[in-house]
């Protein structure tokens, strides 16, 4: 009994800080939302003034919600398919060289190193300047093309490239070494089995040995890659927005999160329904593809 | 016949190099663009041909970037070194313990603590930036380096990493402390801690990346300018563009130089890092 008890004791020593401050930093303010999310909130954290269920109703209510999630949805389309082929394909290349390994996974992974912020600067003021000393619309006018407004309008909206192509570059390195990591983890033998078995190195053991072997990676990289592209903020505020703010395109759910709660007003009533329906939006997404991976293995078996 | 195959496989070998030095040269293009525009004028930034590098690099630039009354870049890189070493420190000693709490002390309720901890990873921080912001105000953190680090110490990925980690540490050498008479608390201190040192290393250098480079709850918080960071500093300049373009991308490449430096000499623990936090399904 006093051995359970001194156990009990030492557990909480150990795990008692961390649980007690990731209770208070986000339980307590996950359910202090919910309770807001019932007040009219303006400019205070304690208001008085219950209004039901009118918050739920003006950010569902609102297109520009919606219209967040379609931008959210567009951009997954977009990124995640194209982050997953780049990286799996560096991966495998990588993985077969035999020289300067070392140097090419380094080169493919230094953009990690690089915060949203740096990158969206080179990308808006550098590579995609809509004037045209810009990297793209001086390489554009060598081909006798005229300069593109990358960023500044949405109709063409050349500034999914432009948005696409930041996360694409800094993110790939990262899930190129998930993926390395998997190819080493397959056993060697796999493959001597599948030459005696008369299968040609290529697309045919890639197709038949690689590919199902990583099938636990691909499955943890395209969930981190959605999580992520909901996630997405740093990039669209810093290439979109200027001087007279943000432009009324381009908002995915937490760009028009954060303009909903911390905008003119601060209406933190309206902003905690908000970040309420985010967050079951994305614990959503989270279930159904869990479950989604969970039933190809099923099948698989 | 054999021949043949030899030559096709050697051509695809040299096929297979060719496009990866391109590609390898696409990736480094950003970390040219910020030393050239860095080093160049006005001028030759904006100049109709492309200049491949300015034709006398302006080194100048550095000095009159830190010199530069209205830009708080010195602060602003200082605020960034004191949050991503405390974030860094912090995040360690809080995980840490926990994770080998977890792993290692017997406990009734222990899996019910394990799954509240995991619960949170459902929700992701960077969604529930209102309700912190919501917490942190009324505590009057607004503003403030406290407020800047506290909030982000407890990170639930980090805990669980250490605890896997934990799991699988050789019990062995836990017994012979243990019959030396050490308790959990000196064991830990002693023994594991010591023997532990990559996964530390691991798990801190990709804290230390994710805290310099944290962008959305310093703008939320960081409101004043003297609590700045590194990235909210750059991001106002970006987005206003009352800053010269040059002096921009001075102070962008000084913003990574750090990163870079952890990056060259710390390379295999952040790849290790990276690893641990994709094999956690």
């Amino acid at each position: 009994m006093r051995q359970r008890q001194s156990r009990a004791l030492w557990f909480w020593v150990f795990v008692g800080p961390f649980a007690a401050g990731l209770a208070l930093f986000t339980y307590v303010p996950l359910l202090w939302s919910v309770w807001l999310s019932f007040f009219d909130a303006h400019n205070t954290v304690s208001p008085t003034d219950f209004v039901g269920l009118d918050n739920y109703a003006t950010v569902l209510g609102d297109p520009a919600f919606r219209s967040s999630l379609v931008t959210f949805a567009v951009f997954t389309a977009f990124i995640v398919p194209a982050t997953y082929a780049l990286s799996l394909g560096l991966a495998l290349a990588v993985n077969r060289l035999r020289v300067a390994q070392a140097f090419f996974r380094s080169v493919f992974f230094l953009p990690t190193a690089c915060s949203y912020v740096v990158a969206a600067l080179v990308w808006k003021l550098s590579v995609f300047n809509g004037v045209r000393f810009g990297l793209a619309n001086t390489v554009l006018g060598w081909f006798g093309a005229d300069p593109v407004a990358w960023l500044a309008t949405p109709d063409p909206p050349w500034y999914w490239l432009v948005v696409v192509t930041v996360r694409l570059w800094l993110q790939t390195g990262f899930y190129m070494v998930l993926f390395l990591a998997g190819l080493q983890r397959i056993p060697v033998r796999l493959y001597e089995a599948a030459a005696l078995d008369g299968a040609r190195p290529g697309w045919q053991t890639f197709r038949h040995i690689t590919f199902p072997a990583l099938r636990a990676t691909s499955v943890a990289v395209v969930l981190l890659l959605v999580i992520n592209s909901f996630q997405a903020f740093d990039e669209f505020y810093n290439l979109l927005s200027d001087a007279r703010g943000y432009p009324p395109y381009a908002r995915p759910p937490l760009v028009h999160l954060y303009y909903l709660a911390l905008g003119q007003g601060q209406d933190l009533g309206l902003g905690s329904a908000g970040a309420v329906v985010l967050a079951l939006v994305i614990a959503v997404v989270t279930i159904v593809q869990a479950r989604w991976a969970r039933l190809g293995r099923t099948e698989e078996a | 016949m054999h021949d043949s195959h030899d030559a096709l496989a050697r051509a695809g070998r040299a096929l297979r190099l060719a496009l990866l030095t391109a590609l390898a040269a696409l990736f480094l293009l950003p970390f040219y663009l910020l030393v050239r525009n860095g080093l160049a004028s006005e001028a030759e930034i904006t100049a109709p041909g492309w200049t491949l590098f300015p034709r006398d690099p302006r080194w100048s630039n550095v000095r009159e970037l830190f010199a530069d009354p209205d830009v708080p870049m010195a602060h602003a890189l200082l605020n960034s070194a004191l949050i991503a070493v405390a974030t860094t420190i912090g995040t360690l000693l809080l995980a840490s313990l926990a994770g080998y709490g977890l792993a290692r002390i017997p406990y009734r309720h222990a899996n019910a603590v394990l799954y509240a901890i995991l619960g949170t990873l459902m929700v992701p921080a960077a969604v529930t930036f209102v309700p912190s912001f919501v917490l942190v105000s009324s505590l009057g953190w607004v503003s403030s380096l406290r407020g800047l680090i506290v909030p982000t110490l407890f990170s639930a990925f980090a805990c669980f990493v250490f605890r896997q980690y934990f799991l699988g540490f050789p019990r062995e050498l836990e017994d012979a402390a243990q019959v030396d008479g050490l308790g959990h608390w000196r064991t830990y201190w002693r023994v594991v801690v010591p023997n532990s040192r990559p996964v530390f290393a691991a798990v801190g250098t990709i804290v230390f990346i994710g805290a310099w480079n944290s962008f959305l709850w310093p703008l939320v918080i960081g409101q004043g300018r003297s609590s700045w960071t590194v990235q909210v500093a750059l991001s106002t300049f970006t987005t206003a563009q009352t800053v010269t373009v040059h002096e921009l991308f001075v102070a962008a490449a000084v913003s990574i130089l750090p990163l870079l430096l952890v990056f060259l000499f710390l390379q295999r623990y952040i790849v290790a890092g990276v690893e641990r936090s994709g094999i956690d399904d």
